[in-house]
């Protein structure tokens, strides 16, 4: 059931077509009906936004909802629910799951739970070999037919090159991404975090920046030979920034995504922790692949979202359980639970000056939409145009809070982020017409 | 049991002057790479009263009596938990040695769950040996006891660091401005890191040698203190000219064979501290190991057995440092804080 919604003079900024005034946007059947000034709603729902931004509803294109197999983790509901709070109505689910994600079943299990119990749109993503495994292809058309939007054996990369490059050729016949996690392995061999000062001073093993320069040049290489679509996931590095910037200058078909976590925050935070301790913290909700990196990488990373390089903002939401985060760093698990401090964690980029909100709002709609071409499944997504569907977020910029993990709505509570104030509140969520998050501050 | 006492003849370890005393706050002992200078002196000064009582005729004190102290050995080492259990039993401790050798992961147990459990049977002191960098923090974490970190992965040594200070101090005086080369697989050793802060702490020049392969990133250049101010050489002939000290490392066979060094004969061509290359050195010059030695390999027998040698001393002035640090730590705990109100140490 969907109601009608009336959201009155709020700052509506629409990247896609540039739109960024004080509006009224009407919700009707789950999908914009109207914008403009003094819209007259009879009998629908009113919300006052002034003060607050409206904008499109956030698309995750790199999330891990660990359902099937891993729900001690996290599952649709929860991830979904996780969504809803960091201001995302579409989330692009991760394939490794248990099984993988590599045959129609899994995507098919995928999307009957969805439509029962996801708050928000969830788009799956297929594996790109069976079992994960990297030497063979799973059945990327049938994966297709279901459903997918795109193939990726991430959480490893696809190692053997010879695999890529027909994954890739593959692929394009569906006209879809291969999604890569781009780490060469016997660079990165037996790394738990950034190769740098950190590292030394923590005695801990550290995977060089160019494991991950290696893995994105050969794949830039590939996606020219094949004539395919590649994206890079998780981009961490200057020299991976620099490389996409080259390879998009000459017409290669590659496209890139950046979490919150690698555009803010540094490996310093690994000893030191996000609140600057005094003792070593040695943080394993830091711990993160690819790793948290240098200043200059992050630098470049921000260099990269505002030019464009970097289409658009991923959270790489990785939920964990607490067993395997409370152990030594070595041991625990890879990843940072993301969702719900995505927005706020980004936030500081404009705060600091260094984006413009409207760039950050593109990054994390229109960017993610025509990254991975989305519409072609959702006409409309990722944009405020009359008839597309009723995603819509809230936005208080200005609005500080703390982040509580024991609050998340994930079942992941892996964040470096706890007790740390964020400038930056995701008010509301509308997802296909629902409201799907009210955060309790100013929503009439 | 010598532990009994004599009251004539059992005097407390000298207490240090009251505002040095008043300056420890440590209830752990994780690393000594923020430790201040005072602190240091005060580590120095405990030890020399605890190398007077090893000169003893019975080398036994009562002060530690009534504390339990858990020797907690994920890796395997004789020399650093007998000189941690000899500490303790000449300082009147109960010691109980606990070999969890194989990883916590493997036997299911996890850190956190071991060390609760052996501060619920009544321990005081964790000692703890683990190949985990950090496992030590995690550890102090989730534990009244005062934890001691006897080694911890690549990361820390803290009481080798400590000791061969003191080592130095004794031979030296003071180590402020002299070189101290330290020449072997920086990279994977957690003595060297100790060495480095305690060394660089003291304002000594320290200069650390080792093929690039072995040299863990970002050593030598300006990190503004996030790292020690150390010099970095890859040419041993040429890093060894003029020094003070000659610190060699263990070459562990694994790296040898790992593809870090072509291997054991290039290696000790171009590293190994022999007789030759001692000649460079000042005259007198102190040679340290951390043991155990690969004689051959990193160190020629000679220069490891001849008269500059000094890993001998370094073994027993091992007892005496970590004597001071059990007790340095203890008076921090509740019942070392009661049991020196009861003035009967």
């Amino acid at each position: 059931m969907t109601e009608r919604i009336i959201i009155r003079t709020g700052r509506v900024i629409d990247s896609a077509t540039k739109f960024d005034a004080i509006a009224d946007v009407l919700v009707e059947d789950g999908r914009i009906a109207a914008i403009g000034a003094g819209l007259v709603a009879d009998s629908a729902r009113e919300i006052d936004a002034r003060g607050l931004v409206v904008a499109p509803g956030f698309v995750d294109v790199h999330t891990h909802l660990r359902d099937p197999g891993l729900e001690y983790k996290e599952d649709i509901a929860s991830g979904t629910r996780a969504a809803a709070r960091g201001g995302f109505t579409t989330v692009c689910a991760m394939p490794n799951t248990e099984p993988a994600m590599d045959n129609r079943s899994v995507v098919e299990y995928v999307l009957r739970e969805a439509a029962a119990r996801a708050r928000v749109r969830v788009l799956p993503i297929g594996a790109v070999s069976k079992g994960r495994a990297g030497k063979e292809l799973a059945e990327l058309g049938d994966l297709a037919a279901a459903g997918c939007i795109a193939f990726s054996d991430d959480g490893a990369p696809v190692w053997d090159a010879t695999l890529m490059r027909r994954a890739l050729e593959y692929a394009s016949i569906f006209d879809l991404p291969i999604i890569d996690h781009c780490e060469d392995r016997s660079l990165a061999k037996d790394a738990v975090m950034h190769e740098g000062w950190v590292s030394t001073r923590l005695g801990l093993r550290g995977a060089p920046a160019a494991a991950e320069e290696a893995a994105v040049s050969r794949d830039i290489a590939l996606a020219e030979t094949a004539g395919a679509h590649v994206h890079i996931a998780h981009v961490s590095t200057r020299a991976a920034v620099d490389a996409v910037r080259r390879a998009k200058a000459r017409g290669v078909r590659v496209t890139a995504e950046a979490t919150p976590h690698h555009l803010t925050l540094t490996h310093e935070i690994v000893a030191f922790g996000a609140l600057g301790g005094e003792e070593l913290a040695y943080d394993t909700n830091a711990k993160v692949n690819p790793p948290l990196r240098s200043q200059d990488d992050v630098d470049a990373c921000v260099a990269g979202l505002a030019d464009g390089t970097i289409d658009c903002i991923a959270t790489d939401h990785a939920p964990h359980a607490v067993i395997e985060k409370l152990c030594e760093f070595d041991e625990a698990a890879f990843g940072i639970s993301g969702l719900e401090t995505a927005f706020g964690l980004c936030m500081r980029l404009v705060n600091e000056g260094r984006i413009e909100l409207p760039t950050l709002i593109a990054r994390l709609t229109v960017g993610p939409v025509c990254a991975l071409g989305l519409d072609r499944y959702v006409p409309g997504i990722g944009t405020l145009a009359v008839s597309a569907p009723a995603d819509i977020v809230l936005l208080d910029p200005s609005a500080e809070w703390v982040v509580e993990p024991e609050r998340f709505a994930s079942k992941g509570k892996n964040t470096p982020l706890g007790g740390v104030t964020l400038k930056g509140l995701v008010v509301a969520t509308i997802a296909q017409g629902r409201v799907v998050h009210e955060s309790g501050v100013p929503v009439a | 049991m010598t532990t009994e006492a004599r009251p004539a003849d059992v005097v407390t370890p000298q207490p240090a002057p009251a505002s040095e005393e008043s300056a420890w706050r440590r209830r752990h002992l994780l690393d000594i790479d923020d430790f201040t200078v005072d602190e240091l002196e005060l580590v120095m000064s405990t030890t020399d009263t605890m190398k007077e009582v090893l000169s003893r005729e019975v080398p036994r004190v009562p002060a530690l009596r009534g504390t339990t102290i858990v020797t907690l050995f994920y890796e395997n080492s004789t020399r650093t938990r007998t000189s941690f259990e000899l500490a303790g039993k000449i300082l009147g401790a109960d010691v109980i040695n606990v070999a969890a050798s194989g990883s916590s992961v493997t036997k299911g147990e996890s850190l956190i769950d071991t060390v609760k459990t052996l501060q619920a049977v009544g321990a005081d002191v964790l000692v703890m040996r683990h190949n985990r960098s950090g496992a030590p923090y995690l550890a102090s974490r989730h534990t009244e006891c005062s934890v001691v970190n006897a080694g911890d992965g690549l990361h820390a040594h803290p009481t080798q660091g400590l000791l061969d200070l003191y080592t130095m101090r004794g031979a030296l005086g003071d180590v402020r401005g002299k070189k101290i080369v330290v020449v072997g697989d920086i990279l994977h050793s957690r003595v060297a890191r100790s060495n480095m802060w305690a060394l660089t702490a003291f304002g000594a020049n320290v200069v650390v040698c080792a093929p690039r392969t072995l040299l863990p990133a970002g050593l030598g250049d300006e990190t503004e203190g996030r790292l020690p101010p150390v010099r970095v050489e890859t040419d041993l002939d040429h890093a060894i000219e003029g020094a003070d000290v000659v610190m060699a490392l263990r070459m562990q066979l694994e790296r040898m064979h790992g593809g870090f060094v072509p291997g054991a004969r290039e290696y000790s061509r171009l590293y190994q501290v022999n007789a030759n290359r001692l000649a460079r050195a000042k005259p007198g010059a102190l040679v340290l190991h951390p043991g155990p030695m690969n004689e051959g390999v990193e160190i020629s027998h000679e220069v490891a057995h001849g008269l500059q040698s000094h890993v001998e001393e370094q073994v027993t002035n091992g007892v005496a440092v970590r004597m001071a640090v059990l007790w340095l730590i203890t008076r921090q705990t509740t019942r070392g804080a009661r049991l020196a109100a009861r003035g009967s140490l």
